[in-house]
């Protein structure tokens, strides 16, 4: 990978280390990065990314906190196996964008009720395609 | 690890740093912001050894800056420096003369990642690859220090990514980088501290990061808060 080639475009009102971390978890779930797969040092995520790098060392900190990856001294960082782990996070990511989906409905005056008839036929109109 | 206390320059009756007290720590980078003529230029010259004070101190290591400093602090100045006669080759050498700390090895990393020959001529260099080069000499010591005045001046926008790499790959625990701009996107996300100057004096100094999660702003918005209505003022 070159370098500089993932930088996002960061949203420069959240901080990059939330943002970065979402990507990677958003990765982990989708499973393009596997259970007990290395990730890269601290300072290569930081010129992946072009970011700081004490701003990479704090996403692997939240990451490790929340039981997402695991640091072994001098090894460096993995992907959990922990398949419980990773369902859980998947299921948390997938509840923030239903909860954000019904925010912007509710927005535009449709109530969960409309939002759920919309979907239906939304998979309809996929189905047919 | 660099303190510049109550710092003040003059020339004649221009206040150009006006009482500036900071300190700045290895393993950090810290943008400089400020729109042109705020003083980031004449700070850092000071703080690079190349200009005194008219009042207050600027320390290394708790030492005034000076000789001794100058070894352990790249700096790299808005003006151009390369004799035209040199080729890209010759101002590694050149610099490998001048400088202890200079690998030739990172330079050569460095010009691969500018996309630069050793082979070009430096006068017909355009002004965005000159630009290129001077970072990627600078960049090649293993010093203590890094300042860059206006690093991203000149540079496309397809060779920005470049740059960044180019610093990035310095800022390590142990080393203190200084980038001064006004292009403030260029390192919102590289820096993790901003410093805003304003008509000489220090406005503030923040911790990027923290700024974006406590206040909701970026560095950007801030920086529109505290230069926008001078602006109008002027304009």
């Amino acid at each position: 990978m070159h370098e500089g080639d993932e930088a996002l475009n960061f949203d420069p009102m959240i901080p990059i280390w939330a943002q970065v971390a979402d990507t990677i978890q958003k990765q982990i779930v989708s499973g393009s990065i596997h259970p007990g797969d290395k990730l890269p040092g601290g300072r290569d995520l930081a010129l992946t990314y072009s970011i700081n790098p004490n701003t990479a060392a704090r996403i692997y900190q939240e990451l490790e906190r929340k039981g997402i990856c695991i640091t072994r001294r001098g090894m460096g960082t993995y992907v959990t196996e922990d398949g419980e782990k990773i369902a859980q996070l998947r299921r948390e990511m997938a509840e923030n964008a239903v909860r954000s989906f019904l925010e912007e409905m509710s927005g535009l005056g449709l109530d969960w009720h409309d939002a759920v008839k919309m979907i239906e036929e939304e998979e309809d109109n996929l189905a047919e395609k | 690890m660099l303190k510049s206390k109550d710092l003040t320059k003059r020339f004649g009756s221009l206040v150009a740093v006006d009482g500036v007290t900071l300190e700045m720590e290895p393993g950090h980078v810290y943008a400089m912001l400020g729109p042109n003529g705020s003083g980031k230029t004449t700070w850092m010259k000071i703080a690079a050894g190349l200009m005194k004070p008219t009042s207050g101190t600027m320390t290394f290591m708790n030492e005034p800056v000076g000789v001794s400093s100058r070894a352990q602090v790249a700096y790299m100045s808005t003006e151009p420096y390369f004799y035209a006669w040199m080729t890209v080759k010759d101002v590694g050498q050149y610099y490998a003369d001048f400088f202890r700390d200079f690998s030739m090895e990172k330079f050569e990393s460095n010009l691969k990642t500018m996309e630069l020959e050793k082979t070009m001529k430096t006068k017909s260099l355009s002004s965005g690859m000159a630009a290129k080069l001077k970072i990627a000499v600078t960049m090649a010591r293993d010093a203590r220090v890094y300042m860059l005045d206006e690093p991203f001046n000149g540079i496309d926008l397809l060779a920005r990514d470049e740059i960044r790499a180019c610093i990035l790959r310095e800022a390590t625990d142990d080393k203190l980088l200084i980038l001064s701009s006004h292009l403030v996107e260029e390192v919102e996300a590289i820096a993790d501290w901003s410093v805003f100057i304003r008509k000489g004096k220090l406005v503030e100094m923040r911790d990027n990061e923290e700024m974006r999660q406590t206040d909701h702003v970026s560095v950007a918005d801030r920086y529109r808060e505290i230069y926008g209505h001078m602006e109008v003022q002027e304009a």
